[in-house]
């Protein structure tokens, strides 16, 4: 079988789901004739029609909601936020009303929120922000964020079926740099479950996303030029995070560097490290570190941008001053 | 004394909010409703009425647990508009629509279990008052940012157009939350979207202290459907058959496929946002004007009498009705005790299903458990302020 995209990967997820379940339709803005800003709707409309594939106002409230509403009435839909930086205009519906909803009412809302993620491309302050903290941090909401095209697609296959609300984080810088083979048959990745995306034993890398790949070439130059052996978990779900896996790594290197694309105070980051120092803190023989973007909107200009972000030199120097505790 | 049943009541405008903005068209279906519904409306206002009534003697006397929300003087604007719905229809009502509520199948001994916290009430303990739904019964309950339920009933009656369902929804809306985002772009969408979705704007004059006037320039609310390309109908609010005639109508409209309609019912709130609200900022003699001259129940009280034959003693023979109902709810509700404790970590999630207590709770059932009075509780001492 031929490798497709990450972006493919999902267009080929919504296809199937939406054949697979008459009750799976999209919203978004641009996503019919259009395809979508970035095309991953492309050719929907003109296989399941207009009833389906419903090109919407400028309205993220609305499209949050309606997809709740629709929720509630044993639909699934996929709402497009056509980045993910709009995804704060649905704050409110999505945090009060969205999250809330199973729990002091009993209505489920299985719904997808999905978008264009994260920096690396040049797109300045709306364009490129990753907003997960925030809702991660929201009881009710589950968070995937990908960072391979087959786990692209099985995650997306995940969250369509789930039966509460899942906001799905692609990586635009990803969407047509990684490739893949999908795995035959129904490829379904399960939702809470890490991927080990390197084996090791000296250190562990826990992150996701983009920075799952720039640790992977950190982990290539570490094992050239100093000889250390990185484990990388990829963890795929950031709500609920996959403890197990976070535990396990930890206990077996005792060296643990967390690392994301995601602004540093109040990240995802902070949580991981506070959750291994409640844990596992007697494994320890160094103190959790964190490779992080820094705590300013993301800038426009190369330079500028490429020094806010977390690099691959970053991960290298961080593991080595970790390695050296 | 009663005037007799053939003596011509004096029909008036005088005490109607805006009569010239009435411009509600069309036929009135309430000529089609049987003696015995016209009757019917009465009962659900007088209910309502006399289970807030109860509902105020329990928060004094501290068994609600939380804030009071009355809907005194609006019983006409939620029950008229909810007897136009069939049960199939979804209806999704504010705060101000207990009345709505039970018109679709709401029971007062869930209001009340609702207000006191109890763990057998519709949403076990989790949420306040009239904040709870019944997809089966066909209301959804609302949530405190106002103005969200609109998207979300966009989206409910979308399922209904996608689905060939011959189903219709209808929201609430206050004046004050047409001023927030949620609504333009839930009754936006909608009307793109030609779903069957009935807006009703209850206009009470208030939103908690803030007057129309500094909630919008629009000289009428009904205006706004004008923006939106979808018929507007204004309407006396507390005038049950009116309310019913506009709701159905646009109830109608929305079922023929004519997609959405937006409703301007004329009210006035009589107390405060909540029990708390001293109404201070009310102009004075305001609500004293309302509550004697532009009251629904007793205006439909007049209305009955004169237009329907029904007898005071018939009137007396339904307000009993409603009391014992209230009676025996309250009797019922009373039984049951606050939740386990516990159970506030279930459902947060359909999986996970539960949430673990977190280690400094393990093994303990409360938080009653743990410290026989919580720490820092103490009881306020008047004297001791005083001596500061």
């Amino acid at each position: 079988m031929a490798e497709i995209t990450y972006l493919e990967a999902i267009r080929e997820a919504l296809f199937e789901e939406m054949e697979r379940d008459v009750n799976v339709f999209c919203m978004g803005e641009d996503i019919g004739k259009f395809g979508g800003a970035f095309k991953v709707t492309e050719g929907l409309i003109e296989k399941f029609g207009e009833e389906r594939v419903i090109d919407s106002p400028i309205s993220e409230i609305a499209l949050v909601g309606a997809a709740a509403g629709a929720g509630h009435m044993g639909m699934r839909p996929v709402v497009e936020m056509q980045f993910i930086d709009f995804l704060a205009n649905a704050y409110d519906i999505l945090t009060n009303y969205v999250a809330t909803a199973r729990y002091r009412a009993f209505l489920p809302c299985p719904m997808v929120v999905r978008g264009p993620s994260g920096g690396y491309v040049r797109g300045g302050p709306f364009h490129s922000q990753n907003p997960e903290a925030g809702f991660i941090h929201t009881p009710g909401l589950k968070v995937v964020y990908p960072s391979t095209a087959e786990d692209a697609k099985g995650l997306m296959k995940a969250a369509i079926r789930d039966d509460d609300c899942v906001l799905f984080f692609e990586h635009k810088y990803l969407y047509r740099r990684v490739k893949a083979e999908m795995p035959a048959g129904d490829h379904v990745t399960p939702i809470g479950k890490a991927r080990i995306a390197r084996e090791g034993k000296d250190l562990s890398i826990i992150t996701y996303a983009s920075t799952v790949w720039k640790s992977l070439e950190a982990a290539e130059i570490l094992e050239k030029e100093d000889g250390l052996s990185v484990e990388i978990i990829d963890l795929r779900t950031l709500n609920p995070l996959d403890d197990d896996a976070i535990q396990t790594t930890t206990r077996k290197t005792n060296r643990v560097l967390v690392v994301h694309e995601d602004t540093r105070t109040g990240g995802l980051a902070g949580e991981i490290t506070a959750r291994i120092n409640e844990t596992s803190f007697a494994w320890l023989d160094a103190p959790v570190l964190r490779v992080t973007a820094h705590d300013v909107p993301l800038p426009y200009a190369p330079s500028l941008e490429d020094y806010v972000l977390p690099q691959t030199a970053d991960i290298v120097r961080a593991a080595r001053s970790l390695a050296a505790y | 004394m009663p005037r007799s049943a053939t003596e011509k009541p004096a029909k008036t405008n005088a005490h109607r909010p805006s009569p010239a903005a009435h411009r509600a068209g069309g036929d009135r279906p309430s000529a089609q409703l049987s003696r015995e519904q016209i009757v019917d409306l009465y009962y659900w206002m007088r209910l309502t009425r006399t289970l807030e009534e109860r509902l105020v003697a329990l928060y004094r006397q501290t068994k609600v647990v939380g804030g009071l929300f009355r809907s005194l003087g609006q019983e006409a604007d939620a029950v008229g508009c909810a007897y136009a719905l069939e049960r199939r229809d979804i209806m999704s009502p504010l705060i101000r629509n207990m009345g709505a509520m039970l018109v679709k199948g709401a029971t007062p001994v869930e209001i009340l279990k609702q207000y006191m916290a109890k763990g057998d009430s519709p949403t076990r303990g989790r949420e306040l008052n009239i904040h709870f739904g019944d997809t089966d019964r066909g209301f959804i309950g609302q949530i405190s940012p106002l103005g969200d339920m609109i998207p979300v009933m966009t989206g409910v009656t979308m399922t209904f157009k996608m689905r060939k369902q011959d189903r219709v929804g209808l929201v609430f809306i206050g004046d004050g939350a047409t001023s927030t985002g949620a609504f333009h772009e839930g009754i936006n969408f909608a009307a793109v979207q030609k779903c069957p979705l009935v807006v009703i704007v209850e206009n009470n004059g208030y939103a908690y202290s803030t007057p129309t006037v500094k909630q919008t320039a629009a000289k009428q609310f009904v205006d706004k459907a004008i923006g939106y390309g979808v018929p507007g109908e204004q309407a006396d609010g507390n005038d049950v058959l009116a309310v019913y005639d506009v709701a159905k109508r646009a109830v109608d409209r929305a079922r023929r496929g004519e997609g959405v309609t937006l409703v301007e019912l004329m009210t006035y709130r009589r107390k405060g946002h909540a029990e708390h609200d001293n109404q201070s900022y009310v102009p004075d003699g305001e609500i004293e004007r309302w509550a004697t001259e532009n009251d629904p129940l007793t205006r439909y009280i007049d209305r009955l009498r004169d237009d329907f034959s029904v007898t005071p003693a018939e009137i007396e023979q339904i307000d009993e009705r409603a009391r014992r109902v209230v009676d025996e709810a309250t009797d019922e509700a009373e039984k049951s005790g606050l939740p386990q404790a516990l159970d506030a970590l279930n459902g947060v999630y359909a999986d996970p299903p539960a949430e673990k207590p977190l280690w400094f709770r393990e093994g303990s059932a409360s938080v009653v458990d743990q410290h026989e009075r919580p720490v820092g509780w103490g009881v306020f001492d008047h004297t001791a302020e005083k001596e500061h």
